[in-house]
């Protein structure tokens, strides 16, 4: 009994200057360092955050990040530039295909390679079907984070009708490795096509069925209007892209800033938040699904029938694969470029690209040869992870997953 | 000359080198001294304007004085350019002055400019290792003369071996 006495003269302080508080408990308040990670559900991958915390509320936290690095910068400069491609299916592994868009992008911009129209037209509907795989793949995720559980089963239900396309593209669903420097690896079959023209019917209704689960959900209002405001001039000055800067009002999307692919030649709209809070974050991921079936519609209606779909630049794309078995010259071409690359220019160039989580660009050093002296990749998880203090700082220790979900993160993209 | 790259040399006739582009991209390289105050510029100036920071990076070239390069890619969201600052640094004197209070997204970067190649940042609010372990011994990974197997700290790991598993 003695022991039990003991606990409550330390957990009870009395207030000297005020002896009549003396039969009163006053509960002891000190800040707490709460370790979140690195094993945790929500953190999408291997992430551990440092909360300090009062009582309920985050004052301070320290990003401590790493666990997946493996060195993919390093890896570059030791390989030629088609051998790096598969490196970019592991960074953001979700979405493949956008990485590899972006990495061949920025190779194409250093080579000055122009992609014939049918691959351009390829390369943007393939790049639409990804950006609906992430935001689906995110509403199903960031909803079950926050505790609504239904969602995640009816988008990964769409999401897999997609990644079964991917399979039959390229063999792949997840690292793809289908873009190719100058073009795409192969075209489209014909059922493909037919499948694509009926999923435009088919996905718009099934918009409205999320949206039904998370529009008139309390529970997902409350945790997510509001919550981790950040306002354009920061958001800038944080290197924030993608939703979650047009979340903050921005219409910073560099497929309407630098337009590449066949982006320039379809009609659709970018749409801006006005609160910058979660909420606008997810309702821009939302509305860019629409927009993407609206872009993929005028893509199939406007791609020419036939034509080739790499450019023929024998010095640095690869050869058609039935031709390098059947002549000797394209066998030799596909020998040299994989094993001594092809002699880039020297020069610096940055490229970046909208993928579906923000601007993933690629800045590559060459001093000529096969391989870049230096390639460095400007993740956006990385970088939003940048902001993650700035905007957890006075939220609930619950609001901490909300807000790194609302980034959309992936570990293997942030640590590369 | 680029008419941007011409306003900094008139602004900062200095600190400015040199201005270059290729395949359509600026790239304007500095004295090291001059950065901060440049970066202050390309940021307030209503001219340039360049509210948004895109990458801060770092390339070795071991073979030259001044050794290693720091870059800067900023861009501006109204007039939609993009700048690329780059600044050069020698081996035994490897400091750059932070630019966090710029552009606060800076920090994670130059952390990682650190992590990766050693180059220190002064006034930088948390100058620690960003991606490798904080106790990693080997040196800085992305240098050209660290080896692409690492040094050898992963040898001194215990590991489990057959005998001792079952």
């Amino acid at each position: 009994m003695a022991h039990l006495e003991d606990q409550r003269e330390t957990i009870y302080k009395v207030d000297p200057a005020h002896p009549e508080t003396r039969d009163l408990p006053i509960l002891r308040t000190e800040e707490l360092l709460l370790n979140m990670g690195p094993q945790h559900p929500a953190t999408h991958g291997v992430l551990k955050v440092i909360l300090d915390l009062e009582g309920e509320r985050i004052t301070k936290s320290t990003v401590v990040m790493g666990f997946l690095h493996r060195g993919v910068e390093k890896l570059a400069e030791h390989g030629t530039y088609h051998q790096f491609i598969p490196h970019t299916d592991r960074l953001d592994y979700v979405c493949a295909m956008y990485n590899n868009f972006a990495y061949c992008r920025a190779v194409e911009k250093l080579m000055n390679v122009t992609v014939p129209e049918r691959a351009e037209y390829l390369r943007t509907i393939v790049a639409e079907i990804q950006r609906i795989i992430g935001h689906l793949f995110w509403l199903g995720t960031q909803a079950l984070d926050i505790g609504a559980m239904t969602v995640f089963f009816y988008t990964f239900r769409d999401r897999e009708i997609l990644l079964d396309w991917f399979d039959e593209l390229c063999g792949a669903r997840l690292t793809t490795s289908w873009y190719r420097i100058g073009g795409v690896e192969r075209d489209l079959t014909a059922s493909l096509e037919t499948k694509i023209r009926d999923f435009l019917a088919y996905f718009p209704p099934k918009i409205d069925e999320y949206v039904v689960f998370l529009e008139k959900n309390r529970i997902w209002l409350a945790r997510t209007v509001g919550v981790a405001v950040i306002s354009a001039e920061d958001a800038l000055g944080y290197g924030l892209s993608g939703p979650t800067l047009r979340g903050s009002g921005v219409d910073y999307d560099l497929r309407k800033y630098e337009s590449y692919g066949a982006y320039p030649k379809c009609e659709f709209s970018v749409p801006v938040g006005k609160n910058g809070d979660t909420y606008d974050r997810y309702w821009i991921r939302i509305e860019e699904m629409r927009e993407s079936i609206k872009i993929i519609r005028q893509c199939m209606d406007q791609m020419p029938k036939e034509g080739p779909v790499m450019a023929d630049v024998p010095s640095v794309t690869l050869p058609p694969k039935n031709r390098v078995f059947t002549n000797l010259e394209s066998m030799i071409q596909q020998f040299k470029l994989f094993s001594q690359g092809f002699d880039a220019p020297p020069g610096e160039i940055y490229c970046g690209t909208e993928a579906h989580k923000g601007e993933l660009g690629f800045y590559i050093v060459s001093t000529g040869g096969g391989n870049p002296y230096r390639l460095k990749i400007r993740s956006p998880s990385f970088i939003h992870m940048g902001a993650f203090d700035f905007m957890a700082k006075g939220y609930m220790i619950a609001d901490a997953v909300t807000i790194f979900g609302s980034y959309d993160i992936v570990m293997g993209e942030c640590d590369r | 000359m680029h008419p941007l790259a011409e306003t900094i040399q008139a602004r900062f006739a200095d600190g400015f080198l040199s201005a270059h582009e290729w395949r359509g991209d600026l790239a304007v390289t500095v004295k090291r001294d001059a950065l901060h105050a440049i970066g202050r510029f390309l940021k307030d100036d209503p001219s340039m304007d360049c509210d948004y920071i895109v990458l801060v990076s770092s390339v070795d070239w071991p073979d030259e004085e001044e050794r290693f390069e720091v870059v800067y890619e900023v861009y501006s969201i109204r007039h939609r350019h993009r700048i690329r600052v780059k600044t050069r640094v020698p081996e035994h004197d490897c400091f750059v002055d932070s630019l966090t209070d710029i552009w606060p997204g800076a920090e994670f970067m130059e952390r990682e400019v650190f992590d990766m190649m050693g180059i220190r940042f002064n006034n930088h609010p948390d100058m620690r290792r960003i991606l490798m372990p904080d106790d990693f011994p080997e040196g800085y990974p992305l240098r050209k003369d660290f080896p692409l197997q690492g040094k050898g700290w992963r040898d001194t790991f215990e590991f489990l071996n057959e005998g001792s598993a079952s």
